[in-house]
């Protein structure tokens, strides 16, 4: 008899689990919403005209950020998606993963992506504003930034090669096509939805990044950038700004901004991915 | 690199003492075969009994596995195809290879044919279109997809892509054609086609088919080879295989004993 | 032929080099950052003497007799990574085995696919969040000193961060299981409940773990979310409502005074952060082969049981 109430009230104990585990699913939609919406209701109607598009003179403006965070999005991209994806054609198309040079390069890209964006701030200070002497740059901080996203593209563009079958390789193989050839005809070509997907991915990690902007870009949020050499601001470093040293409106309505930037980057890499798999006839 | 095949007028395989290794493993062990130009020679015998190996050696494609070793002399015509100065894709381009699953690139059924011209640098456009409706007619496929050659190839059926495989070997202009179990995949009427595409061929290619399907290898091959783990137990004419094989086990497997 | 066969050749031996030496920067990446970290930030360590440095309770870079003691820092990191990961993995991974077995399968995917869209959350918006919302809630209602800023809101606002990694990583890891467990389970005459939590959840344990260790790396290495909220005092820790800074917050806030023995400080803290998440990414590849060997051990056992 007392065995069965144990089990009874066994039963109980992990039934009642199961209710805990549903109000934890509630806590965590609700908190990860909580900040979305805050964020929206609280930001939108303290969008001006001024903010958006005006000179940064008497009220602030986020134009230069504008500027500042598409020059560091070209200068991360250029420099981070040919590496990558060359990386992980390297990896995927001439190795066999038993390799020593293999084993280094992954613990190395793995490691990367373990490093706190403050540590590459500091790495980006050391090396593009002191040893270069370039002083606080947009172009800085972007080869800082392409660093931090290499180990992004490289995992997720190894990915997608890793799916593209192998009779595509073998029949180009077959037809003596070399193997160059087959890697931008055949392979690129197939993993290209993934590929793409990775980059809008990367960007948005460049969008939303501000701790490595700190220390390479300098957080000079009035001035135009007049190249990639000029220091600058972006629109997550503004927020902060703004946050830190008084203006809470701004603040709020350029995380709006920054907010649907990036929400609209997610969206639009799963679409891409989407949209491409259909176009290759995958399923 | 020096000149490698030369416009030779014979294109005769002939394979001397082919061991091959992967790894400690030998798949195949001391495999002489002399195959006809011209002709359609099948290779049967039960799973895992090396002849898609053997298929694969003819055209270099077990170069790609790790740990694959290769001895014996393969010669095709007068060349060494495992020579030191062998282009493996000059190789290739001679020695087409159909699969056993259908592998149509993800592109047009244009594109698919054209990729291997454009790969040895032939980019004009009425040279390209001539190869291609050449190919495809060839393949005897022209007919149904000559209205869609701008779709996609992975829109077609199952043996239209098979097809289509065949005619992208054929626009490579090869001298040889491999066929590892071109029709496994493939329902009774497609195989029917592909089999009657054959015997058209052969009349321009060397053709060397792996089968499982041993009424097929009746109907369309001129010589058999009959496979049992890694060795050539006999080969012949086909005739002479199924009617009157000397080998007891030949017998077994073509009985239906065994495999 | 034969020179469109040379050319083709010679292309193939570049593009091979050129992706080789594409691979090669991740790891001349890695070896320039600890090289110039080490090389910036040794030489002030052992100028200070590392017991100083690392055990040191004040930091005052810019007194006239300065001090360079970063062990407050060092303790309010440690106290808001485990206060954050304690909330973040308690709530995710309960998160996670409700999207896995206790939840309406219709609602699984759009749930996933939101919690996914928020992972892409900029860091410095949560901070506003939480600079904005928690930390004046804090101090209105739940702080008996009438501070908000500290480690309960910084740990609030990275347990909010963390979560979609935690519930994306342990629901991958708990579908990873076989489903067979979970019939062969019930078939024993197990409740669906307890099949969860006694055979699929201690299954997923490694891949969980992982995860774990994953979100314990972001915690410690925040910067942004982190600054916003913790207030920023050098001070050590005696109570969770208090103005305290953790290691990325001195890096981040003493940007502003770069120079001399203040700036090889900062690099020196930078130094112990990046030996932290070192630690961290070598137990986290050591979690990751284990759990690889396992599964290689049981398929080479489902094998051998095959083959008897």
């Amino acid at each position: 008899m007392r065995k069965i109430n144990r089990h009874k009230s066994q039963i109980a104990l992990y039934s009642s689990l199961k209710w805990i585990s549903r109000i934890c699913t509630a806590v965590s939609l609700v908190s990860l919403l909580a900040v979305v919406l805050y964020v929206l209701i609280n930001g939108v109607d303290k969008l001006s005209i001024q903010l958006l598009f005006g000179e940064y003179g008497k009220y602030p403006s986020i134009l230069p950020a504008f500027v500042g965070t598409l020059e560091l999005v070209a200068v991360a991209t250029i420099i981070a998606v040919p590496i990558g994806v060359a990386s992980a054609i390297f990896l995927v198309e001439y190795t066999n993963n038993k390799s020593k040079i293999v084993k280094y390069i992954r613990v190395a890209t793995e490691t990367l992506a373990g490093i706190p964006s403050i540590v590459y701030g500091l790495f980006g200070y050391l090396v593009f504003v002191v040893l270069f002497g370039w002083g606080y740059s947009l172009l800085g901080g972007g080869l800082t930034l392409a660093i931090m996203i290499l180990p992004v593209i490289v995992r997720s563009t190894e990915e997608s090669l890793l799916a593209v079958p192998d009779g595509f390789r073998e029949g180009a193989y077959a037809l003596g096509t070399s193997k160059v050839r087959t890697i931008f005809k055949v392979v690129l070509p197939s993993a290209s939805g993934g590929i793409v997907t990775a980059i809008i991915l990367a960007i948005g990690r460049v969008v939303s990044e501000s701790a490595v902007l700190i220390l390479t870009i300098g957080m000079v949020v009035n001035k135009m950038p007049v190249s990639v050499m000029s220091p600058g601001t972006s629109l997550a470093l503004d927020i902060y700004y703004f946050a830190s040293y008084g203006y809470p409106d701004e603040a709020a309505a350029t995380a709006v901004v920054l907010l649907i930037f990036v929400m609209i980057l997610n969206l639009l890499a799963t679409l891409v991915g989407k949209l491409l798999k259909k176009g290759t006839g995958e399923k | 690199m020096t000149d490698t095949v030369k416009t030779e007028e014979r294109y005769n395989i002939s394979v001397k003492n082919c061991n091959l290794f992967y790894g400690d493993f030998q798949a195949l062990k001391s495999i002489n075969m002399e195959i006809a130009e011209n002709e359609v020679t099948a290779l049967i015998g039960p799973s895992g009994c090396g002849k898609s190996t053997f298929l694969k050696t003819l055209n270099r494609m077990n170069d790609l596995v790790d740990g694959c070793k290769i001895t014996g002399e393969f010669k095709l015509g007068s060349l060494d195809i495992y020579g030191k100065d062998t282009d493996i894709n000059l190789l290739r381009k001679n020695v087409g290879m159909v699969f056993q699953k259908p592998n149509p690139f993800p592109m047009s059924i244009f594109d698919n044919i054209a990729f291997a011209p454009r790969t040895f640098g032939i980019k004009k456009k009425a040279e390209l279109d001539e190869i291609v409706e050449q190919s495809l007619v060839k393949a005897s496929i022209w007919d149904e997809v000559k209205d869609r050659l701008k779709k996609s190839a992975l829109g077609m059926s199952g043996g239209q892509q098979q097809r289509l495989c065949i005619a992208r070997s054929l626009a490579a202009s090869p001298k040889v054609l491999l066929m590892d179990e071109p029709t496994s995949a493939l329902d009774p009427i497609s195989t029917g086609k592909i089999e009657e595409l054959m015997d058209e061929l052969k009349k321009e290619y060397t053709i060397v088919i792996v089968t499982h399907n041993m009424q097929q290898a009746t109907r369309v091959s001129d010589k058999t080879a009959f496979f049992l783990l890694g060795e050539v137990i006999e080969f012949g004419k086909t005739e002479d295989i199924f009617v009157n094989p000397i080998d007891k086990r030949t017998e077994n497997y073509i009985t239906g004993r065994f495999g | 032929m034969k020179s469109l066969y040379g050319y083709i050749n010679a292309r193939e031996k570049v593009m091979k080099g050129v992706f080789i030496g594409s691979a090669l920067f991740s790891v001349f990446a890695l070896l320039s950052i600890t090289v110039f970290l080490f090389w910036s930030g040794v030489p002030f360590i052992a100028k200070i003497g590392v017991g100083d440095f690392i055990f040191g309770t004040k930091w005052a870079p810019l007194a006239d007799s300065p001090s360079y003691g970063i062990l407050s820092m060092i303790v309010t990191t440690l106290y808001v990574t485990a206060l954050s990961v304690i909330l973040g993995v308690g709530i995710g991974l309960f998160t996670a085995i409700c999207l896995y077995k206790f939840c309406p399968k219709k609602l699984v995917s759009p749930i996933r696919q939101m919690i996914n869209l928020l992972a892409g959350i900029p860091s410095v918006i949560f901070g506003l969040f939480g600079m904005t919302l928690i930390v004046p809630f804090i101090r209105d209602y739940v702080s008996p000193t009438g501070v908000g800023y500290g480690i309960l809101s910084a740990s609030i606002v990275l347990a909010i961060m963390i979560l979609p990694t935690i519930v994306s990583v342990s629901l991958d890891a708990m579908v990873s299981v076989p489903n067979t467990y979970f019939e062969g389970a019930l078939a024993l005459g197990a409740t669906k409940e307890q099949t969860t939590f006694k055979v699929m959840l201690p299954a997923a344990k490694s891949g969980i773990l992982a995860g774990v260790v994953l979100a314990i790396g972001r915690a410690i290495g925040e910067t942004m979310a982190v600054i916003m909220v913790i207030g920023g005092s050098p001070e050590m820790p005696n109570s969770i409502f208090q103005s305290v800074r953790t290691m990325t917050a001195n890096i981040a806030m003493g940007a502003t005074e770069l120079s001399g023995d203040a700036l090889s400080a900062l690099i020196a803290t930078g130094v112990v952060l990046f030996v932290f998440t070192l630690l961290l990414n070598v137990s986290f590849s050591a979690l990751k082969n284990n759990s690889v060997k396992k599964d290689r051990k049981k398929n080479k056992e489902k094998r051998y049981a095959k083959n008897k």
